[in-house]
């Protein structure tokens, strides 16, 4: 899906602790950005030395500020590499390509009060959605755990109803009682570990908060995994997927024409029926139902992968 | 019963069934204390922690006795259903987001209840509602924005503005209103007799 990309220049580069960078992107040719609502990601492109880099990463600047866009990256030594080589690659004056904002993650303006957990790098998103509501006067509340005050990102700019919690001095966010004593129209949203998204949503679903009420920021990083072939069937190609290659990636690649939108197994832009599969698809991803999951009719390149004698897709 | 299959905005209910929740506010009026009932039935839990609203259906079934039976830890009974929203707004002061809501009975009822619920925040897919009883309908004549409680037949004449109006199942959650539009705007006059649709 060939969609226009956003041409950008890296304006500032602030280390803000021991694993986390915050950077600033202008327009290369010195105009506004487009509009974007808290919760919005972009696609940030990076040329790593031979290999093509695509990661989503949350906008956490103000939204009404369009003069430049700010995401805040968390260094993942385990990690593929995209997180190190912003690290450790990008400084200001660098030209790089972003995709336009794509909000998967956006606040529900029905709500009366907006709750808002944060876990580690989870605190992106909400630092805009506070700018956002800031502007309008809504009713938030941030409950924000980290591992230790070090850590804690942005934690001396976070000002109002701002709650901490720190692993290392085992305080931890009391969910049961917070979630419990929250009035009726209130609407959750957590981003976070996976653990943490587990845990609220089995809290909240035994308190009885309503399923619509509770909304989950859910990109999964693509995991490495064995190698595998792939037939697809409209391109007429046979291609090869490396352990350390996402099947989206490989695609690109190889110069297929391959949609896609937030690259983390959330939004369904890339879903691709299968043709056949002889072998297991691992489903990674939190778009398919646990049905679609399971009859093996479709799969979602961006994070998912296969094992198995043969695969082919219709891409 | 069910409804037959029409337009999307049409609303379908399904049937009440028990989900955890801090507190369970039911409301009902008519033939829905019934619902409740089964409710309470399969939900061996939900007694201790429900609050009951209910007022007698637009056919005058009232079934009052059936709700106050149930050992609910509060039930009351509105004379009306203005009454019974009154009430319902008080109610949701004070509501926690751990409430599970239950609607049964009349359309008029479930709507109306729906709307205020939604205006709180409450998604209105997670709210429950099961439709017993009468098929009257609150209508909104597109024309005058006036709404006419009750509706019984189709044609009908709008109680605000007196045009008469073709009823459709093109229906609002945000008025709790399906919609009525003049039947006789291009031929003045020509206005089939009433017929008796909604019971």
């Amino acid at each position: 899906m060939s969609v226009a990309k956003l041409l950008v220049r890296v304006a500032e580069v602030e280390k803000i602790n021991d694993l986390i960078t915050r950077f600033r992107f202008v327009a290369r040719d010195g105009g506004l950005l487009p509009a974007f609502s808290g919760g919005a990601h972009v696609v940030v492109e990076m040329e790593d030395h031979g290999t093509r880099r695509m990661n989503p990463y949350s906008l956490s600047g103000d939204p009404e500020d369009r003069t430049g866009y700010e995401i805040t990256v968390r260094r993942d030594d385990a990690g593929r590499g995209g997180s190190i080589y912003m690290h450790r690659h990008v400084s200001p004056g660098m030209e790089m390509v972003i995709s336009h904002p794509v909000n998967l993650f956006p606040l529900d303006g029905r709500a009366k009060k907006h709750l808002f957990l944060a876990g580690g790098i989870g605190i992106t998103p909400f630092k805009a959605m506070i700018h956002q509501l800031s502007h309008i006067g809504a009713k938030w509340e941030l409950h924000y755990a980290t591992r230790n005050p070090a850590l804690c990102a942005y934690g001396d700019q976070l000002k109002g109803p701002v709650h901490f919690y720190y692993d290392d001095l085992k305080s931890f966010i009391p969910l049961r009682d917070l979630l419990a004593r929250q009035p009726l129209g209130t609407h959750v949203y957590c981003c976070g570990p996976k653990g943490m998204l587990s845990w609220v949503r089995a809290t909240a679903a035994e308190l009885g908060l309503p399923e619509h009420s509770v909304h989950f920021e859910e990109f999964t990083a693509p995991q490495p995994g064995a190698p595998f072939d792939v037939e697809l069937t409209l391109t007429g190609k046979t291609i090869h997927v490396p352990s350390h290659q996402s099947l989206l990636e490989a695609m690109e690649a190889n110069g297929v024409d391959a949609p896609y939108l937030c690259r983390g197994g959330a939004c369904g832009q890339c879903e691709c029926q299968v043709v056949k599969a002889e072998g297991q698809i691992l489903h990674r991803d939190h778009w398919l139902t646990d049905e679609e999951k399971a009859s093996n009719s479709k799969i979602m390149p961006c994070v998912s992968r296969f094992e198995g004698r043969s695969l082919a897709i219709e891409r | 019963m069910s409804f037959p299959p029409s337009i999307k905005s049409r609303p379908v209910y399904g049937v009440l069934s028990p989900r955890p929740g801090q507190a369970h506010l039911i409301i009902a009026d008519g033939e829905g204390a019934g619902a409740v009932a089964d409710l309470f039935a399969s939900g061996p839990g939900i007694a201790e922690r429900a609050h009951v609203l209910y007022t007698p259906g637009p056919n005058g079934t009232d079934d009052w006795a059936v709700i106050a039976g149930l050992g609910a830890a509060q039930a009351q009974r509105a004379a009306s259903v203005p009454t019974l929203l009154f009430r319902l707004a008080r109610v949701l002061l004070d509501a926690k987001a751990g409430t599970q809501c239950y609607l049964a009975g009349s359309e008029g009822l479930i709507g109306q209840a729906e709307r205020d619920l939604m205006a709180q925040g409450v998604p209105h897919q997670d709210i429950q509602k099961e439709h017993r009883g009468s098929t009257v309908r609150r209508v909104q004549c597109v024309h005058c924005k006036g709404v006419t409680e009750n509706v019984r037949t189709d044609p009908f004449q709008c109680s605000h503005c007196g045009l008469h109006l073709f009823v459709r199942d093109h229906y609002s959650r945000r008025l709790a209103a399906f919609q009525g539009v003049c039947i006789d705007a291009e031929e003045p006059g020509n206005i089939p007799p009433p017929v008796e649709k909604f019971a």
